[in-house]
């Protein structure tokens, strides 16, 4: 079947869709988005968390026919994601901006090491508190942690704890995830 | 559409700056947080086609036929192998003993045996029809343990061994024996005042790295294959692919894609053949990704193990005597289960001084999950047993459990029971002292002002207790990790270092095989590069087998020995440096000749300070290139009666102390607190310490109180493959882990430093075993803790 | 595999008509995994999500009526007045994400015995609302589960909603598993006091092959309750009650041994949250009871 959706802003087509593929297989092997993660695909990780119109899910137990005609982020658009919520509740300035308008893949980022590219307040916690390690898990995490932030700005360490509970992490601990957590609602609320 | 994702380079450049000793940021953590770093599974390539394997649903039987008519016959098939279609004589593949078949051939010894395997143009497309393959199988009785594997009549799970272990093992279904005699025990055993006993349980532990097996093989030109793959280890990998391809090693070229953790569970080999030959039979690119109930059956876990101890002391508290017993449970194939007993029967006693020592440990073949290495690696399980052990005794004693630990501590010079001495610092009273010194958690958190706060309490967001029943515990352990391959093992790295001028500064590159699985070896690498050769600049190359081995990611050993090799490869590209500088420049200062020179800042200066030059001016349009290996010292076989040599080249201690929460009346723990101090060495880079020192924490308390794969005893089937009842901590399980981290320089190793990975594994098991024994009173002599255990009703 | 994809109830009903066999898909959570492990390769999957009407609750008088795909994170959010033990039970399944798409609907289709709402469902007393092309009718909640992961569905019928009666008094819900979050229950258990019409309601999850109410624990509790006068005068309920109602409740249960828990723990654990969440609920109503008197 054919699948029509639009991430990170960017309407698009999938061909020959089997029936049975999960939107997470559509985003890793047939749009080249390989940013949201196969850890478990059975819910249990969330490794594979998209916003799915906004809504946090794991995109492994989506059908991929159930998000024709809907919006999805992945991690590969979450920085700009985040940088047009912050132009929206920022400035009150209104409209498109040409930044906005050339979406997340126009960034001059180097393609082998990333440098340039600019982050979300959460990614950047991310690598400056050491909660990266094999990183499978982080592009899950981030979607998860950039949604709370944007619902509850000054999050307890329970609340995190309880918004995250649905990402498993093998390799830190979470303690450095807790302390990205931290540090991203910190620098959020100093405007940052 | 994605082009093949072949991992870039990873320029660290001037935003990281920092040697070592800092806590500078991952190379490549940009690429990780924007989902961009090419991990196995996210490999792709034109036109490629999709692997499927079709494993054994039975854990022991003869294949009486294999059918594979139907598959071949469907649509988008493009092959379809059994062992009959392997291209060599060469069938058989293994990291110490080459026991296992690539595909089954006439019996399948374990469920979930890779049995035949599909390529097909769609992943949906091969599973259809690896599930049209006709497998008729005869079963065969099961061994599962030692009494049946060890029987008179037991079926013999490997019938032709010839393994350089089936010499000295009293049982061909027994892998490898190894006792360790020291002293006189009866002797000893006669001055005890107290002796306890104890008979301990270790159930099988995954890894449960994120990132399942995974890569992509792509046919080339030259008949050879080029294969990106996730793995702790490219060229033991290597070693064992080609034969079996029936290729010479250079016609089989590896690169390293993204590892999404690893842990051990990538030390075996698990799909790398497969699609390898599936990328040869068809000519196209093969990319195969297990889901995560395959992944369960497509590596080996850690191994379950029974053991038994006895434990003897004087009134003082000082130990006369220890003599244990160690069954660790190998399943159908080898793996890594030799080095495994070795390390639990030498470091079977743990970090203390003892003279009469008598221990024996085994493992078995059994027609359980193969199991092999997770990080700590033997000595995780010893060290649950023995610090339960130690516990025991305090209570016998009447003692404190830590002041029992400390009048027993080992010291440096003290010598193991294997008759090695320690020669570097061993703080293990230290270590004890520092974490019984952080300040303990506050009590009853869960209490606010709007009622009880669930996420604080046992239970969570289940919502069993309001506080009911809660009671806490706190607990102590210590425990002992050698570093680096032991027991004579040519432990080496090799590493590339080249220096030139690029973009008008001087850019070290430095290649080495080394495999990034997430410790943060390329942060180190270019850490150390920076600091050896005064450049702000490091290209981190992609690891591959271009460059030679860089030994496996295991062991604790990367940073010490790729380190090693790094730091002696800029030594190397440094003096050449300096030679290029004083032919070129040499006679203008006389300081070129007669002066201690040093790289610093992108200059070459003298040991006081004095800029003799720039090393662009060095340097000019000339690369200075080095690649050398570099090994630490040798160690040397365990003999093979006495268990005496010196088989170990360095050791890494921690302690833990854990503090829980325990809802009594339904079993459930919270883990309050998991404090760690642990000895470095040198933190080479203190974040990246601490992050490892969580982690293992965590993996050490996922095993005390949820993490079991479960084999049925009657089938030996697993029953639990899947991360719905494989359980690993949520963020929610996981407490707060204060680290202490401790500095005595090893002499012997670069920096001073020690292999710090697996130690927190260790000694984090038992501290919670000991704080749900002080919350309970019960004895608990079994990891994980289940609820029935605490409540009686197992 | 054929994708059904329903703009309409109507629509979903005469798919459902014509091909009995499709699975219907709502949140996934269940389906989803299945179909990922190749555990299930269902002929026709229909898609339920573009049916606005299933995501749509009503608060009447007396019921809630909650559209069948109403997410989990919703009825957490918005119903915990009036569906105190659903919104409870709902906080507890899985992980924020899965609360975020899995809904009661998808519970009572896979009709597991570990399904989370089904205890609160049975404690707070519930109709589920179905429909065929043939119909509509509405199956109360105790007679839906048939057998382990077997409901009274006809081939045809679809769950359209659940009438759950509003809370009329405390309610309460514990799961018991072996990690602090995400995890499915070894067993669990929900209680209702519903002090208009006097009596208590419990519901029993994971520790028999269907959801189940401990009738005879109810039944002595009833009785000793109205016989103590407990209703009216407000009084601790007695230790003996509590624990023969405990009691009683485990031995509703008919668990088995299973990897997630022993059948011996299962009993064991009904017991104390039982005893549990009677407390919570009596205290709560007491201290309800005596805020109401010292305001009249």
């Amino acid at each position: 079947m054919r699948v029509h959706f639009t991430v990170n802003g960017r309407p698009q087509q999938a061909d020959d869709v089997w029936e049975g593929e999960s939107l997470l297989y559509v985003l890793r092997e047939r749009l080249g988005l390989p940013g949201s993660k196969n850890a478990c695909e059975q819910g249990e990780c969330g490794s594979c968390t998209v916003r799915l119109d906004g809504v946090p899910v794991c995109s492994c137990l989506v059908a991929a026919g159930q998000a024709e005609g809907r919006e999805v982020v992945t991690v590969e658009g979450l920085a700009d994601h985040a940088r047009q919520r912050a132009r929206a509740t920022g400035d009150g300035s209104s409209g498109t901006s040409l930044d906005e308008a050339k979406g997340w893949q126009a960034h001059g980022a180097d393609s082998r090491t990333g440098e340039g590219a600019e982050l979300s307040p959460v990614q950047q916690a991310f690598i400056d508190a050491g909660a990266v390690q094999c990183g499978f898990c982080t592009p899950g995490l981030l979607v998860a942690a950039d949604e709370m932030l944007e619902r509850n700005p000054s999050p307890s360490d329970a609340d995190i704890r309880e918004a995250l509970s649905g990402n498993l992490c093998r390799c830190t601990g979470y303690e450095k995830i807790m302390d990205a957590v931290r540090l991203a609602a910190a620098r959020q609320s100093e405007g940052v | 559409m994605p082009t093949n994702g072949v991992p870039a380079k990873i320029t660290q450049g001037s935003g990281a700056k920092g040697g070592i000793g800092e806590s500078t940021l991952r190379p490549d953590g940009t690429l990780k947080v924007t989902g961009e770093f090419a991990y196995s599974s996210d490999m792709w390539h034109e036109d490629m086609l999709w692997g499927q394997i079709l494993r054994s649903t039975v854990a022991h039987a003869e294949i009486v036929s294999v059918d594979t008519s139907e598959a071949l016959a469907t649509p988008g098939v493009y092959a379809v192998m059994t062992y009959d279609d392997l291209p060599t004589e060469v069938k058989h593949y293994g990291l110490e003993i080459q026991d296992t078949p690539v595909l089954a051939h006439g019996k399948v010894r374990h469920h979930g045996e890779p049995v035949a395997i599909v390529a097909a143009d769609h992943p949906e497309t091969a599973r259809r029809a690896a599930a049209k393959i006709k497998v008729d199988y005869r079963e065969l009785p099961v061994i599962t343990d030692e009494a049946s594997a060890t029987a008179p009549d037991a079926i013999l799970i490997h019938e032709h061994r010839d393994d350089h272990h089936i010499g000295h093992v009293p049982h061909p279904n027994i892998v490898h024996r190894q006792p360790i005699v020291r002293g006189d025990v009866a002797a000893a055993r006669g001055r005890a005042d107290v002796i306890v006993e104890g008979e301990y349980t270790f159930g099988m532990q995954d890894q449960a790295f994120l990132g399942p097996e995974s890569g992509l093989a792509v046919p080339e030109e030259d008949g050879g294959v080029h294969l990106y793959i996730a793995t702790q280890w490219l060229h033991s990998d290597l070693r064992q692919i080609a034969p079996v391809l029936g290729l010479p090693e250079d016609k089989v070229r590896m690169t390293l894609a993204g590892v999404g953790g690893a842990f051990g569970g990538r030390e075996d080999l698990s799909m790398q053949i497969h699609a390898c030959l599936l990328a040869l039979r068809t000519g196209k690119p093969v990319k195969i990704v297990y889901n995560r109930f395959e992944s369960f059956f497509g590596h080996v876990h850690r191994h379950p193990a029974k053991l038994h101890y006895e434990h003897g002391a004087t009134a003082d508290g000082k130990l006369t005597h220890v003599k244990a017993r160690i069954v660790l449970d190998g399943g159908a194939y080898a793996s890594a289960s030799p080095a495994v007993v070795g390390n639990a029967s030498s470091l079977g006693v743990g970090p203390y001084a003892v003279d009469d020592v008598d221990i024996e440990a085994i493992a078995l073949y059994t027609n359980n999950p193969p199991c092999g290495a997770m990080r700590g690696f033997g000595a995780v399980q010893a060290c649950f047993a023995y610090e339960a052990q130690m516990d025991k005794l305090a209570a016998k004693l009447g003692m404190d459990p830590v002041e029992l630990r400390r009048r027993n501590a080992m010291e440096q010079g003290t010598l193991l029971p294997t008759g090695q001495p320690v020669d570097s610092p061993a703080p293990v009273a230290e270590l004890l002292r520092r974490v019984k010194a952080m300040p303990m958690p506050p009590e009853r958190q869960w209490e606010s002002s709007e009622g009880a706060d669930v996420r604080q309490l046992p239970g969570g967001l289940s919502n069993t207790t309001h506080g009911e029943g809660v009671v806490r515990g706190v607990g102590y352990a210590v425990g002992i990790k050698n570093v680096g391959f032991s027991e004579g093992f040519d432990d080496y790295s090799t590493a590339r270092v080249r220096m030139e001028v690029a973009g008008g500064e001087p850019v070290a590159t430095v290649h080495t095989a080394m495999a990034e699985v997430g410790q943060g070896g390329v942060t180190v690498h270019a850490q150390i590069a920076r600091t050896e050769l005064g450049v702000a600049q490091v290209t981190i190359h992609p690891a591959d087998t271009r460059v030679g081995s860089a030994g496996s990611t295991s062991a604790s050993r990367q940073t010490y020995v790729t380190g090693g090799a790094i730091k002696n490869a800029c030594e190397r590209v440094r003096e050449k440096v300096l030679d290029l500088g004083r032919r070129k420049l040499g006679s203008s200062h006389p300081a070129w000749a007669h002066a201690e020179l040093l790289l610093e800042g992108g200059k070459v200066v003298t040991d006081g300070g004095e800029v003799l030059a720039d090393l662009v001016d060095v340097l000019g349009d000339e690369a200075v290139e080095v690649e050398e290996e570099w090994r630490h010292r040798p160690t040397e076989p365990f003999d093979l009666r006495t268990g005496q040599g010196n088989g170990h080249v360095q050791y890494s201690f921690a302690a833990h102390r854990a503090v829980v929460e325990v809802d009594t009346e339904l079993g459930l723990v919270k883990v309050i607190e998991l404090a760690c101090a642990q000895d470095v060495g040198k933190a080479l880079n203190p974040l990246s310490v601490e992050g490892q020192i969580q982690g293992g924490t965590t993996q050490g308390l996922g095993v005390a109180v949820m993490e079991e794969i479960l084999v049925d005893p009657v089938t030996a089937k697993v029953r639990n493959p899947s991360f719905t009842d494989y359980l690993i901590p949520t963020i929610l399980d996981t407490p707060t882990i204060p680290v202490d981290v401790l500095e005595l320089a090893d002499d012997h190793a670069p920096y001073g430093l020690r292999g710090i990975g697996e130690a927190p594994t260790l000694s984090s098991t038992p501290a919670v075993l000991a704080a749900i024994r002080a919350a309970t009173g019960r004895e608990l002599n079994r990891t994980p803790v289940r609820p029935e255990h605490l409540t009686g009703t197992a | 595999m054929d994708f059904l994809r329903p703009a309409s109830w109507e629509e979903a009903l005469a798919a459902k008509a014509e091909h009995p066999t499709a699975v219907p898909i709502a949140g996934g959570t269940d389906v989803m995994v299945e179909i990922n492990f190749d555990h299930r390769r269902p002929e026709y999957l229909m898609d339920l999500t573009r049916i606005g009407d299933l995501y749509e609750w009503e608060v009447g008088q007396d019921t809630v009526r909650l559209g069948a795909s109403v997410p989990y994170a919703s009825i957490m959010e918005h119903l915990r007045t009036e569906l105190p033990g659903l919104a409870l039970a709902s906080h507890t399944v899985a992980s924020p994400q899965i609360r975020n798409r899995g809904g009661v609907g998808g519970n009572l289709g896979t009709a597991s015995p570990a399904g989370d709402a089904h205890p609160a469902l049975l404690a707070a007393g519930a109709e589920v609302e179905v429909e065929s092309v043939r119909g509509s009718r509405r199956i109360p909640v105790d007679d839906f589960y048939t057998g382990v992961k077997r409901n009274a569905l006809a081939p045809d019928e679809l769950i359209r909603a659940v009438h759950i009666d509003k809370a009329d008094g405390p309610q309460q819900y514990s799961k018991v598993g072996t990690r602090n979050a995400m995890v499915i229950a070894v067993c669990a258990f929900g209680l209702a006091l519903h002090p208009v019409t006097r009596t208590v309601r419990t519901g029993v999850g994971s520790a028999a092959p269907t959801p189940v109410r401990a009738e005879a624990a109810e039944d002595f509790l009833n009785a000793a309750l109205e016989e103590g006068g407990f209703w009216d005068n407000g009084k601790t309920i007695t230790p003996s009650v509590a624990k023969q109602f405990a009691d009683l409740c485990a031995a509703a249960c008919n668990p088995i041994d299973d990897v997630r828990g022993t059948a011996s723990y299962r009993r064991h654990a009904v017991g104390v949250m039982a005893r549990r969440t009677l407390t919570w609920t009596w205290e709560s109503y007491r201290g309800a009871r005596r805020t109401t008197e010292g305001a009249a």
